[in-house]
């Protein structure tokens, strides 16, 4: 037994909790039943944009059945947001509703069927506004209002950053493109509704169970929302069915229940239905994107400017950070000597947006990938040899101060154009057939917290006792990534003995350490590293109590197949429960911490702190796709995908994540559409909001690509977000590359392919996309000096990690 | 208004007192708290609600206990015998087809049915017979796979092989390049 072979680590193991999700065992939020539970449901407003003139419950309150009715004004009058810059959201509106499905009341009564009966009861005079339904409309009228604060009126926030002279490099350019793209918003559709029972005990404390990917924001947001203090509050996260961001807000469900449990006295569960899911939203924004780059002959970039203009609806959740993510990661992937963002996120009156499942970047990289296949087209390149060519440096920093580790992509890259046949293929597949290529990058987690501050953004406790049991206490939540089951891997890998023998419990902030939530890819490595540490602390121990045992010095121990022993003598050693138990009897109680912060190493600047991460996966993606050249339908037919996870601590789980990515890339690229009419949202039903069946998912091979990265648990990086974004844009060049015709929007619908392809039969260009822009001024950028080829900063320098 | 029902469930006769209008969905998760079964749509669109009665896969929030009475009804409660789990079930657990779960009682359904009707399916049979049932996590390939192993097994009239042991995950791998630690 070597110390650096793996025994746990790189096996296809099943997850831990995959048991009890086969047998209809596992127990999420909607499934938790407690005696004298009353349900709850809201009121949602009707209209989206009014002022609210009157509510009146007395009708609701004398219904029997019902226990409490609250509106906003039973709450604390203060305003809350994920995000500290963005506190404008109320569980319970009072005086304004600023979309379709704004909750303005609140009931709580015996079973669903009353408290929904009592919800119609309820009397809301509204006085109607005019609703703002896109950008355009939102800055044309600045007259109206949504919010009170913003940079302008109705625009949440503008930004505007420049690294270097891209004027110049234009100028030194051989190509100059100018492109512009739409990206419409989608919402992440979770098969599990969002779901939370409340309850306020005679005591004064107050626990919620949620179905939410972040239950440490919640418990730090309830105690200002509800005025109570933090320390009388327990969150615990069920486990989610489903969440790709759309369970990281603090939600109106979660703080009515609350609070109609401290007035009835009873547990209280809301449990929303499918078409408030569609409400609650926080989904893909919808973004409106201007791109210019210079190439040079070769394809090699000069320089980009890159615009956004997001729709963001009518609160600004994420929206900031957002925002920021449409610029961020743009020169992570290829060689960009100088870049200049500029964006803007406008309110309008519609559900919010925010993080979805690659957050912020799948849109960018669907501009940039389209742009630079038309660029290699314009030059006679081939679009694989010309992204292979200018791929960025590894152990860099980027234009915008971005530290990058390890980049796999260009193996990456290798792989799909072998795997898919690309050489043979592209060009040569036949009418209304074609092939596409795109690349991409993601974060390993953000490596900002949302609030600033110098703790860990994730804690664990590994325990173990005389039973043999090793517990994991940690504060991060199982979407069904398989987080949980990470940890448990990490640890058996360090202790030497099987995942069966380790608990991993679930997120409760009375009893796991803080972990900031399951966003941004961030549990594996974060959440792993203190894991690892925590793990080797306990190992220590018992290494030190099994050496003094045995007569040997401790490093000479390994830890082995449930065993700790000599290294190469395994016939001297013990048992780990044994050694278990000589830790305990030497050192008392066996629990120990381990924490994680990522390097510090934000850019200084303004913004600076969206789009470090410890360090980034990279993906290539071929799309083969057939279009019927009649009705305008694009069938994809495989996918090939390469993904650079620089360790894949368990390939089962990771092509799952990666299949998982590619199956809601081609949903976004295809069908689906977040979209409205007339103030209503068209589709708040799964009736109308479509999504890939199996029929329409296509067989995908997936490629893992393995460079173990300094940073990462073991080398991991991330596998759960980044394979989604190269799937979008792959798709739109293979379908230019069947039909020749470019659809710079998504979803590629029938409809845009046969207008294109009409449009290019009456010799117009063979395109849609948007067609203009809107009227707006940028402010005058913050100008920072590139740091394009600078050496990464020095690893080693992460708090906590000794 | 409520009445007196007779449901046969998983082998067992439950006598539930219940609103007329509640749907099989609703009785099974509230009245008889199994709620292995799960809710997604309300409509009949995903699936996520999918039991069988007599073998046959049906939309519990579609359907009404009332017309359900005489029938065999068949939950994900009831497809382990015992401690033993179903070949699907299985599969599932050893192939990684199940990530946040949520969907994994109808599909599971479903495809008992899909392999009592057709034993020896080939792919595209089985992504027909799961048409109906949404999953966002997946991306169904895992799934797909799944059904396609335990009906292999399932066919080899009960001798289950060794967890995992013929069953290799299907990407490759290059090697790892930089030594850890």
């Amino acid at each position: 037994m070597k110390k650096d072979a793996f025994s746990i680590i790189g096996q296809s193991l099943p997850k831990i909790d995959a048991w009890a999700k086969v047998v209809g065992e596992t127990r999420f939020a909607d499934d938790l039943v407690m005696s004298r539970m009353a349900h709850g449901k809201l009121l949602r407003s009707p209209h989206p944009h009014a002022l609210i003139k009157r509510i009146d419950t007395t009708r609701a309150r004398a219904l029997p059945g019902v226990y409490a009715v609250i509106t906003g004004r039973d709450l604390p009058r203060v305003k809350f947001g994920i995000l500290p810059v963005s506190q404008d959201e109320e569980a319970l509106c009072v005086e304004k509703v600023r979309m379709v499905g704004d909750a303005v009341a609140a009931v709580a009564a015996i079973d669903e069927e009353t408290a929904e009966r009592a919800t119609e009861l309820i009397d809301v005079e509204y006085e109607p506004l005019r609703p703002l339904m896109s950008i355009e409309d939102s800055l044309a009228h600045p007259e109206v209002r949504i919010h009170e604060y913003g940079d302008r009126p109705n625009v949440h926030k503008a930004v505007a950053l420049q690294f270097g002279d891209v004027e110049a490099a234009f100028a030194a350019a051989d190509l100059v493109r100018e492109d512009v793209f739409f990206f419409e918003g989608n919402t992440h559709l979770p098969m599990e509704q969002h779901a939370a029972v409340a309850q306020w005990g005679a005591d004064g404390k107050l626990t919620l169970w949620s179905s939410t990917q972040t239950p440490h924001y919640v418990h730090r947001l309830l105690a200002k929302i509800l005025d109570v203090p933090q320390a009388h509050i327990r969150v615990v996260a069920a486990p989610v069915g489903g969440g790709f961001g759309g369970k990281l807000d603090p939600f109106a469900h979660e703080i009515a229940a609350c609070k109609l449990s401290q007035l009835t006295g009873r547990p209280v569960k809301i449990t929303l239905t499918r078409e408030e899911v569609f409400y609650v939203h926080r989904g893909r924004h919808p973004v409106l994107m201007w791109i210019k780059t210079g190439f040079r002959k070769d394809g090699a970039i000069t320089g980009m400017h890159f615009r956004s203009w997001l729709d963001g609806g009518a609160y600004g959740s994420y929206g900031v950070a957002s925002t920021f993510y449409t610029g961020a990661l743009q020169t992570v992937t290829y060689k960009i000597p100088v870049y200049k963002f500029e964006g803007a996120r406008v309110f309008t009156n519609k559900p919010p947006c925010g993080p979805k499942r690659g957050h912020g970047t799948p849109q960018p990289r669907f501009a940039m990938e389209c742009q630079i296949d038309k660029a290699a087209e314009h030059l006679g390149l081939d679009p694989a040899d010309m992204r292979r060519r200018n791929l960025a440096e590894p152990f860099v920093k980027t234009a915008n101060h971005l530290t990058v580790t390890t980049i796999g992509l260009g193996e990456c890259i290798d792989r799909v154009v072998e795997a898919s046949g690309w050489r043979q293929k592209r060009g040569h597949l036949g009418p209304g057939r074609g092939i596409g290529i795109a690349c991409s990058s993601y974060l390993t987690g953000a490596g900002t917290a949302i609030y600033w501050n110098d703790m860990p953004h994730s804690g664990v406790v590994v325990r173990a006792d005389r039973s043999g049991l090793v517990a994991v206490l940690c504060g991060a939540t199982d979407i069904g990534q398989g987080s949980d089951s990470i940890l448990a891997y990490l640890v058996a890998e360090v202790l030497g003995i099987e995942p069966k023998e380790i608990r991993v419990h679930p997120a409760d902030t009375d009893l796991t350490p803080v972990d900031l939530g399951s966003y941004s890819s961030r549990v594996t490595l974060m959440a792993g590293n203190a894991a690892i540490q925590a793990a080797e602390r306990l190992r220590e121990k018992i290494f030190e109590a099994v050496a003094r045992k045995l007569e040997v010095a401790p490093d000479r121990l390994v830890a082995a197949d449930r065993r700790v022993f000599v290294d190469g003598d395994a016939e001297r050693g013990v048992d780990f429960a044994q050694g278990v138990v000589l830790a305990e009897s030497m050192f008392g109680v066996l629990a120990f911490p381990g924490s994680y912060a990522p390097p510090k190493r934000a850019g200084k600047y303004k913004g600076g702190g969206v789009g470090p991460s410890p360090c980034y996966s990279y993906s290539a993606c071929v799309a083969e796709v057939e279009v019927d050249r009649d009705t305008g339908q694009v069938t994809p037919t495989e996918i090939w995908i390469a993904h650079d996870v620089g360790r894949a601590l368990n390939p089962v789980l990771v092509e799952g994540q990666v299949e998982g990515s590619v199956y809601m890339g081609l949903g976004e690229v295809l069908m689906e559409e977040q979209v409205f009419r007339k103030g209503v949202h068209k589709i708040p039903s799964l009736l109308e909001y479509k999504s890939p069946t199996t029929l329409e998912t296509p067989e995908i091979h997936t490629i893992l690509v393995e460079g173990a990265d300094p940073e990462g648990p073991f080398g991991a990086k991330e596998a759960g977000q980044g394979p989604l974004l190269p799937v979008i844009p792959a798709v739109a060049n293979a379908v230019y590359d069947a039909v020749g015709v470019r659809i710079d929007e998504t979803p590629i619908t029938p409809e845009k392919v046969t207008k294109a392809m009409e449009g290019k039969r009456h010799g117009k260009p063979g395109r849609v996309g948007p067609e203009r822009l809107p009227v707006f001024t940028f402010p005058e950028p913050r100008v920072v000096e590139s740091a394009f080829g600078q050496p990464a900063d020095r690893i080693t320098e992460r708090p906590f990690s000794s | 208004m409520k009445m007196l029902l007779t449901l046969r469930i998983n082998g067992e006769e439950r006598d539930v007192f219940a609103a007329p209008h509640k749907t099989l969905l609703e009785v099974l998760r509230e009245d008889l708290n199994l709620t292995g079964t799960k809710h997604g749509c309300e409509l009949g669109e995903c699936g996520t609600c999918t039991v069988l009665a007599d073998g046959l896969p049906v939309l519990s929030c579609l359907a009404l206990p009332v017309e359900c009475q005489g029938r065999e009804i068949k939950t994900v409660e009831g497809m382990a015998r015992g401690g033993e789990l179903h070949p699907l079930q299985r599969a599932f657990v050893e192939l990684g087809a199940a990530q946040c779960g949520y969907c994994t009682p109808g599909i599971l359904l479903t495809a008992e049915a899909l392999l009592g009707d057709n034993p020896t399916p080939t792919r595209d049979a089985v992504k027909r017979a799961l048409a109906g049932n949404l999953c966002r996590c997946t991306g169904y390939s895992k799934i797909l796979d799944a059904v396609e192993l335990a009906a292999l097994r399932m066919r080899r009239d009960g001798s289950l092989p060794q967890l995992l042991g013929e069953v290799q995950p299907k990407a490759s791998r290059a090697d790892i390049k930089v030594d850890y630690e």
